[in-house]
């Protein structure tokens, strides 16, 4: 039968394969295997070590992929070293011309970067041609005005910038990655994933043509061997990385000991909501653009089907309905909504949980059509009837896999959204505005689409909440993470006095720990003594916490979080604060002198600028505000300051009356509860202030105090997965460590400034501003409008 | 869920306040929805050939005469020329268009010169403002049918969907129907001029609760009319009704058609919402008048590979 006619009959799509001899043409002509890009040239790997890059929609062999060693990284981090000394005095105009021409570069190439990108990664052409490629061109462009509008007055570059990225969006990743790095002036050392390293490399053409000066930009392909010596060089400054958290955990401990800046976009199991009142038709679409997008392959594929119970039936019914209208095939076909997973090992882990899926009795369903058999290829799959303990409601699958479960209230789908070590992204699908921006606040995670799913733009902050990562890439928050913020310092050490006060002769003092408004006797029954700073006269002893006070303290702390306050609420707080403090003028001047030996009149110094630092945080309280994003939609993306939750604050001796006002009144700004581990020596400062807190109407259980000796709870602190946020600023280098690699436990943040003797007099808004930034994340809440 | 048959369906007003529609949504399905298919080379002539068999040639102006009439049938029967059809090699025969589709004063004519080939189908009720009085609409579509008009395209009230009011309009399409003596009846919307999506949706489903074999976007002289949003939104209520009541309706988007391009995506969103038991022309069925000259030179050029002037297209 003519075809004609059989197509007339049954009106099929046929194929309609997108042309890729040019890029064939291109990888054929590659070196066996690659050269490294580095200074600006293609060099030779001194590496032997070979991998092979396969095609994943035919499983056969691309090319032969170089894995870089030690040398070559070594040579890379030169280069970008050597190029950061010239690269961070270009004027900011200068720096934008080469962004900019590299957008435009990426535009000229648009069509030639989507097919390259999928014969490599396997995602269809559909999305790196509509999506991915765009998004990159997007991102060049926004960070070419933020080079040109980057302040160097205001803000320094940070120096040679370690970057690796995933293999699920190749090349959109390195522009996440590279724009805002050299827009700020740093220069960086960047590993493609090893399974996707093509477009990475036409990328590195491009910016010969752009002329981006040697060495700014430096690209060398290698595996997780590769990544680990860009993690151990101790040149690197900085380390942006996205992928697992698994992974990105190992990189924290890795270079804790030399507290590198981080930025980590790690793993999601993302809840996508769809309520009662929500257009389902449309829900159902967006549940296709969250899991069956690059084939489930993306961190915060909305991989957790939240669904009101009233509705679940005609829900799940018409999802069934549209999965079955999925086309999963050649990648390169225009006519493919899933193409080929990106390898035959992750393949096989999909496989896999499915099958335990399976096993812990949930219920499968997948379209009746069958995949293609030679390819790396896997149906869309629904699981229903799943419980939360479930091992595939609890794992990041990675795959086209869509678990299922339902609720009944608003407050119960907080608790389920929430339940998981992740805090990526969310989708919320309703109607009803309200009930929209009700939930938005109470999920813990960085971005949120009210009626819509994975949207992106370079405008807007992405990264997670808790253990999905940390630092933002994006908007002006995504700035932050590539500038570096040094903190004030005291240019010789503080002045003590020689005149010497005497101790009066008072009543026995009995200083307690401070937990939940009231004073605690410490569990353990010890107490520890405190000296005076010239004579080391005993004055009196001070309560000793374990770790039971502290398990105490922060399980009041958490609850304290409950208590919502608004922004007037703590700026009033803080303000009375001030007021009942200045009234004990006497009291702190004379323990200053005594504890620190420190003048009178630095003393009365000293307690001024406390009672002004309390001012100025009260003033704040209410106006470190969020920011509205205009990504180019109708609609509004708003950029949230949350808190950070309950955070940990270890201090130092140093000014300890301006050191402690500072860090508690800015974290209770912005609205965490804390727990304050004052100087040992200094210990007193901080229970003398607990009754001035008291009078102060601070809400029971916001600030609690625990003295201790020096070394001692910072166990017991930062390994505690309830603490949101860890600060130290002792200067213990084990201590430190310690903190940063037991961060990992709950992928807390944690501060611990570099700077070690910190001038905490300063009055300037960035180093102020630094303690509010500190302890907040930022919250993209997408809202996407139109009747 | 529970599937009642039967030829009338009560008017079900929870089901209408019920409709939800998020405009962003819509848009975000339609934008990508183009891109997530295609058609090519032979399959593409093939799809095309379906949407001429799926076309109710037009012609609605008010300097309409025989003439005009005579030119539109001829070519409604010899929709793409000779020569193409031969170098496809295909049967002559199968390549007709849906219907006629013109103003009561031409039904006669029409409905001779075609003799039976294909239907006739009359706008009527007041078309396109549908304000005049009752009995005058009611009386309209009567007369057509007496002149031999197969299907009757009657345009809704628009003030009562912009004013809420379901039972009148529902009574309204029914009694509609009931004149209509068994014919089909397409109800026509007027999308632009009745606001939003969520109103389009809940006229849609008013009129086939109504009765209505077919709902069509828009008479065509509205300033908006049919396109990928407003039809998904009608498609939808179309699958939900079906999926209700077990009765499948048509659907007709009129106005703004004229690219085989256009002409596709209506297609492929059709077979991606209702699939491809709707890509027949009992239920599915595109309002245009140029439309058809683009799609032959579509075939023209896959049959020679080159692009024709259109003067080697004959004109309707």
């Amino acid at each position: 039968m003519n075809n004609i006619i059989k197509n007339f009959k049954n009106l099929e799509y046929g194929i309609a394969p997108e042309d890729s001899q040019d890029v064939y043409d291109w990888i054929n002509k590659l070196p066996k295997p690659n050269n490294n890009f580095i200074d600006g040239q293609w060099q030779k790997p001194t590496s032997k070590k070979i991998l092979t890059s396969i095609n994943p929609a035919t499983n056969k062999k691309l090319f032969s992929l170089n894995i870089s060693n030690e040398s070559d990284v070594n040579k890379a981090v030169k280069s970008a070293k050597k190029a950061h000394q010239f690269w961070k005095k270009l004027s900011s105009f200068e720096r934008s011309k080469y962004l900019y021409s590299l957008a435009r570069l990426i535009q000229k190439h648009s069509r030639f970067l989507a097919v390259l990108e999928t014969i490599d990664n396997g995602k269809p052409i559909r999305e790196t041609r509509d999506i991915d490629i765009p998004l990159v061109a997007r991102h060049f462009y926004y960070h070419a005005g933020w080079a040109k509008n980057f302040d160097i007055n205001k803000f320094n570059s940070i120096g040679v910038v370690g970057q690796i990225i995933p293999w699920n969006f190749p090349l959109l990743m390195l522009s996440w990655k590279i724009a805002p790095a050299i827009a700020c002036g740093n220069t960086v050392v960047l590993k493609p994933a090893e399974y996707t390293s093509l477009t990475a490399l036409y990328f590195a053409e491009l910016c010969q043509k752009a002329k981006l000066p040697k060495g700014v930009v430096n690209i060398i392909t290698g595996d997780a061997s590769t990544g680990q010596h860009i993690v151990n060089n101790k040149i690197i400054n900085k380390i942006a990385f996205t992928g697992s958290t698994e992974v990105g955990k190992k990189i924290i401990s890795s270079t804790a000991k030399e507290n590198k800046k981080l930025t980590m976009e790690l793993g999601g199991k993302s809840p996508f909501i769809v309520f009662e009142d929500a257009d389902l038709d449309s829900a159902v679409e967006g549940v296709v653009d969250a899991i069956w997008f690059n084939q489930g392959q993306v961190c915060c594929a909305g991989s957790r089907l939240l669904v009101q119970e009233s509705i679940e039936n005609k829900f799940i019914k018409k999802l069934k309905k549209r999965m079955q209208k999925l086309r999963v095939g050649n990648p390169l076909d225009k006519s493919i909504d899933i193409g080929a997973i990106v390898a035959p090992v992750q393949l096989k882990r999909i496989d896999r949980l499915v099958k335990e899926g399976k096993k812990e009795g949930a219920e499968l369903w997948q379209p009746s059509w069958s995949c293609p058999k030679n390819g790396l290829f896997y149906p869309p799959t629904l699981f229903t009837n799943v419980t939360p303990a479930s091992k595939i409601a609890q794992i990041e699958i990675f795959g086209p896999v869509l678990t299922s479960m339902t609720f009944r209230t608003p407050s119960e789908l907080v608790s389920l959204a929430n339940n998981t070590p992740y805090g990526l992204a969310a989708s919320i699908w309703t109607e009803n505005i309200n009930l929209a921006m009700d939930i938005a606040p109470k999920i813990k995670a960085g971005v949120i689409w009210i009626n819509s799913t994975n949207l992106f733009d370079a405008s807007c902050g992405f990264g997670g909440y808790k253990e999905s990562g940390f630092g933002r890439e994006g908007g002006s928050e995504g700035i932050r993470s590539y500038t570096l913020n040094s903190l004030p310092v005291r240019s010789n050490k503080i002045k003590t006095s020689k005149n010497i006060k005497k101790i009066p002769h008072v009543i026995d003092r009995t200083p307690k720990l401070y937990i939940g408004g009231k004073q605690k006797r410490p569990d353990g029954g010890y107490s520890f003594p405190i000296y005076s700073y010239h004579k080391k006269e005993f004055i009196c002893d001070v309560a000793k916490a374990n770790r039971k006070d502290v398990r105490d303290s922060v399980e009041i702390a958490s609850k304290a979080l409950d208590k919502s306050m608004t922004n007037f609420n703590r700026s009033q707080i803080l303000y009375y604060f001030a007021e009942n403090l200045e009234k004990r003028k006497n009291n702190f001047e004379d323990l200053l002198v005594t504890l620190t030996g420190v003048s009178e009149k630095d003393a009365k110094k000293q307690f001024l600028k406390s009672c002004e630092r309390l001012f100025f945080y009260a003033a704040y309280a209410d106006k470190f505000e969020g920011v509205v994003h205009n990504p180019p939609l109708r609609g509004l993306t708003l950029g949230l300051k949350e808190h950070l939750g309950v955070l940990s604050i270890i201090l130092s001796d140093d000014e300890p009356l301006l050191s402690l006002v500072t860090t508690m009144a800015s974290v209770f700004s912005t609205g965490n509860t804390q727990i304050i581990i004052p100087g040992e020596k200094t210990s007193l400062i901080s229970t003398e202030l607990y009754q001035v807190l008291d009078t102060s109407d601070i809400p029971d259980g916001y600030i609690n105090i625990l003295t201790s000796k020096e070394h001692e709870l910072i166990s017991p602190l930062s390994k505690h997965e309830n603490i949101d946020g860890i600060w130290y600023f002792r200067n213990s280098f084990k201590d430190q460590t310690e903190i940063i690699k037991s961060s990992t436990s709950n992928l807390k943040r944690f501060w611990c400034p570099k700077e070690k003797n910190i001038d905490w007099s300063n009055d300037s808004k960035n180093f102020l501003e630094e303690f509010l930034y500190q302890s907040t994340q930022v919250k993209n809440i997408w809202i996407p409008y139109g009747e | 869920m529970l599937k009642i048959k039967q030829k009338n369906f009560q008017l079900n007003e929870d089901w209408i306040n019920n409709v939800k529609v998020n405009l962003s949504a819509v848009e975000r399905r339609t934008s990508s929805l183009t891109k997530r298919r295609t058609v090519k080379k032979e399959y593409q002539v093939a799809w095309l050939l379906k949407a001429i068999n799926l076309l109710d040639l037009t012609t609605l102006s008010g300097d309409d005469t025989f003439g005009k009439v005579e030119k539109l049938c001829h070519k409604a029967l010899n929709p793409v020329s000779e020569i193409v059809i031969s170098k496809l090699n295909i049967p002559y025969k199968s390549v007709k268009v849906g219907a006629v589709c013109v103003y009561h004063d031409l039904v006669s004519h029409a409905k001779e010169l075609l003799s039976g080939k294909i239907p006739v189908a009359a706008v009527s009720t007041g078309f396109p403002a549908g304000l005049s009085s009752y009995q005058t609409r009611k009386k309209e579509i009567v007369n057509s049918i007496n002149k031999g008009a197969d299907e009757i395209d009657i345009v809704i009230n628009r003030s009562f969907v912009i004013r809420n009011e379901w039972k009148k309009l529902y009574d309204e399409v029914k009694s509609f129907k009931e004149c209509s003596k068994g014919k089909k009846i397409k109800a026509i919307l007027g999308v632009g001029d009745i606001g939003t999506l969520r109103n389009v949706a809940k006229a849609s489903l008013v009129a086939m609760m109504a009765g209505a074999d077919f709902i069509k976007t828009s008479t065509g002289k509205e300033k908006t009319n049919a396109n990928l949003n407003n039809s998904l939104v009608m498609l939808r209520m179309i699958r939900e009704f079906y999926e209700y009541t077990g009765k499948k309706v048509g659907f007709k988007p009129a106005g703004g058609i004229s690219t085989s391009k256009d002409v596709l995506s209506y297609l492929i969103l059709i077979n991606e919402e209702l699939g491809s038991d709707w890509l027949k022309p009992e239920l599915f069925r595109i309002g245009a008048s140029s439309l058809l000259m683009d799609i032959e030179r579509q075939l023209y050029h896959y049959v020679f590979g080159r692009y024709a002037t259109n003067d080697k297209m004959a004109i309707a």
